[in-house]
């Protein structure tokens, strides 16, 4: 039998440990997440552009160089719209501003709403991909049986590393209908 | 001393507090998920036999690999290793029980549960009503999460229990190691095993927590509307394979440090001489455990992290390497002059050197980030990590178990049954698990049901290899059962070993029900 002070002894680790394991719960759950998308952020890692129009800057055009962009357009298995650039691939001056359409078809009859997410290839161009106006900055709605054209602004800034000569710019088109349905649902319970 | 139990086995098992039935409970149910886990591994290695599909389809050959890689890691190996921490760390720092009993109890009976919950999930998918969890035992997001089969919940449930039983073994030994050391027991002078073990405590309150975290989230996304995951809603399943391994390679070394306990107990005792560089095998043990935590990234190579972080993970990697190769070399050094005998237990200690070793020079080449875009995720990475496992922990979990068997239960194991035991599995576990190195480097991908012809013939050998090492387990339940059941084999000395030293050998064979409950004086 253990004696009161071996008992105390024994509780007072117990609460030791048990506040490390309840510190890596938390660590887990509520910092690591907001941790990675802080450094993501920072450093374009995980290729995901920001969420916010870039200011339209009298930039200096880089005539010497050229950067070939290419798009890619992909969609969820769960969304059924046809999603593809209308334009595959340009060539762009750094510091250069363009305008490329997207064309979304809802084939099916039904009213859907789609949210797409970037992402942009090599990661070291990431931070350097300007976009002055983008379809993916807001969810994008449409009726059955209609299509239409969704436009991107950008360009590219003069500090991209000077190794990098090609930029692949790849969206992923998800179906947040149920989403949206719901949260507007909540707050009309509300 | 002299009071023993008062109700047979059976009947005290549910109620029981004493570190020895808990131990003896925590083996028997390794043992027991050791061969369903392994039942699993051979529907896989059978329906690999030969090229084509033959005997399941796909999506159930997914199901058996996942369910075979979380019933071996949290179902056997890490069960075995506790139920070893609860017989022998109490006996060996003479102590008269665990600190914590009922928490103990406690802690051991959640598993029967958690496991029973996956092997419904598996039973439901063998009558046909619904998938078992076939997302791979690592379990990525979306895969996981978006596409997972509706019994994902009940492996988030069963992950959640797991969590739980290991977290309170891991305090309970803990608290027992800190505070119940017999007067003059110093941190310094206690028995590797308990040095091991004690590390692997601290791993597993720092990491089992991350692992009911990152199910927690998982769980969430899938009901709660929450992306922590999900691209759609603003999250990254990359952030999954980070959280994954920040737990994950931690756990590794959970899996393998009481392994280098149990060999550096073993090995003195046979080669009759003390342990090559006690201090070092300590500072080497530490530093393992604390380079884990800087290493998880190195089974992400390919995911697209920058050349920075492929370079940082590439050489902590290898650093690595470093305090496991001193201890190699103290294994080695110990052995080196000594009287050996060749004894069962020093057997399968001295097979565990040579594979771990082996393993571990696998694990050197995957560390090399650039080689590791061919080599990841091919049977080469399947190769590596049973040869760490299987003839690594493995292997040391029954090397202690015939070691300490006859303090026990205080009669000796059959000795040539035993021997039979192991030669038959060293031999099969090699022709199971090497050509696994030549399919994964000539490009053959894990994780399918199929595979192209020219992999044909190492896959019938590994699968000729798995089911004799399969069959070669049987033997070891025949000894096991042999003396302790049915009560063969000659009466055990207090000693049982002739160069074996530390308290438990002072105590009687078999050890009493209750012992130290005088703490012994160390001198």
């Amino acid at each position: 039998m253990a004696t009161p002070e071996q008992q105390e002894a024994n509780n007072r680790l117990i609460k030791k440990l048990s506040l490390i394991v309840v510190g890596m719960f938390v660590f887990a759950i509520g910092i690591l997440p907001p941790l990675y998308d802080v450094i993501c952020d920072i450093t374009g890692l995980n290729g995901k552009t920001s969420n916010e129009a870039a200011a339209v800057e009298e930039a200096v055009v880089d005539e010497e160089r050229q950067i070939t962009v290419m798009f890619i357009a992909d969609t969820d298995p769960g969304m059924p719209w046809e999603f593809k650039p209308v334009t595959r691939s340009i060539k762009v001056h750094p510091g250069e501003i363009k305008k490329i359409d997207f064309r979304v078809t809802n084939n099916t009859n039904d009213w859907l709403v789609g949210q797409a997410i970037p992402s942009v290839s090599p990661a070291q161009a990431t931070p350097h991909f300007k976009k002055t106006e983008c379809f993916c900055f807001n969810e994008q709605e449409l009726d059955g049986n209609s299509e239409k054209d969704m436009p991107l602004i950008f360009y590219i800034d003069p500090d991209l590393p000077k190794s990098v000569t090609t930029v692949t710019l790849s969206y992923q088109l998800f179906n947040i209908t149920d989403r949206v349905v719901d949260a507007k649902k909540a707050v009309a319970a509300y | 001393m002299g009071h023993g139990p008062t109700q047979p086995f059976i009947k005290r098992m549910f109620t029981t507090t004493n570190h020895k039935d808990l131990g003896a409970l925590y083996l028997i149910f390794a043992l027991i998920m050791f061969l369903v886990g392994g039942f699993f591994a051979l529907v896989i290695r059978a329906e690999l036999f030969a090229p084509g599909l033959q005997l399941v389809d796909p999506n159930f050959f997914n199901q058996m690999t996942t369910l075979h890689g979380l019933i071996m890691v949290f179902g056997a190996v890490m069960p075995a290793f506790v139920g070893l921490a609860n017989y022998m760390v109490p006996l060996m720092v003479g102590a008269p029980d665990m600190a914590l009993p009922r928490l103990n109890n406690w802690s051991f009976w959640i598993l029967p549960f958690a496991f029973g919950i996956l092997i419904f999930a598996a039973i439901k998918s063998f009558l046909g009503m619904g998938d078992a969890p076939n997302f791979g035992w690592t379990f990525y997001a979306p895969l996981s999460t978006k596409f997972g089969p509706e019994s994902t919940d009940f492996f988030i449930f069963s992950v959640h229990m797991m969590g739980v039983s290991s977290i309170m073994g891991a305090v309970n030994v803990i608290v027992t190691i800190f505070n119940m050391r017999a007067p003059g027991m110093t941190l310094m002078k206690m028995p590797l095993f308990v040095w091991t073990w004690l590390i692997t405590a601290f791993l597993l309150i720092a990491v089992m927590p991350v692992l009911a975290g990152v199910v927690t989230m998982m769980l969430t996304d899938r009901h709660f509307g929450t992306s922590f995951f999900d691209a759609a809603g603003g999250g990254d399943p990359v952030l999954f394979q980070h959280i994954f391994w920040f737990f994950g390679h931690p756990e590794v070394y959970i899996m393998i440090l009481p392994s280098f306990g149990i060999v550096s107990a073993i090995i003195p005792a046979f080669a009759r001489k003390p342990l090559f560089g006690y201090a070092s095998m300590v500072y080497a043990t530490a530093s393992i455990a604390f380079l884990s935590f800087l290493v998880w990234a190195h089974h992400m190579f390919t995911v697209g992290l920058p050349l920075a972080g492929n370079l940082f993970y590439m050489y902590m990697t290898m650093l690595i390497a470093v305090p496991t190769g001193v201890k190699v070399f103290n294994w080695v050094a110990t052995m080196w002059k000594g009287s050996m005998t060749f004894e069962t237990p020093m057997l399968f200690a001295i097979a565990f050197v040579i594979l771990f070793t082996i393993g571990g020079f696998s694990g050197l080449m995957l560390a090399i980030a650039p080689v590791d875009q061919q080599y990841h995720d091919t049977y080469f990475v399947v190769a590596h990590f049973h040869y760490v496992l299987v003839s690594g922990a493995v292997f040391s979990i029954m090397a202690a178990v015939y070691y300490w068997l006859p303090k026990w239960v205080g009669r000796m194991y059959n000795e040539k049954l035993a021997k039979i035991h192991f030669w038959f599995s060293l031999i099969s576990v090699n022709v199971l698990f090497f050509p696994m190195h030549f399919i994964g480097l000539a490009g053959m991908p894990r994780r399918y049901a199929d595979y192209a012809v020219q992999f044909a013939d190492w896959n019938q050998l590994a699968s000729i290899g798995g089911f004799a090492f399969g069959l070669s387990q049987l033997i070891f339940v025949w000894v096991i059962i042999d003396c302790c059941v049915l009560k063969k084999g000659e009466k055990a000395t207090d000693q049982v070993w002739e160069g074996a030293e530390g308290l438990e050998w002072t105590l009687p064979s078999p050890a009493p029900y209750h012992s130290f409950t005088t703490p012994p004086v160390v001198k």
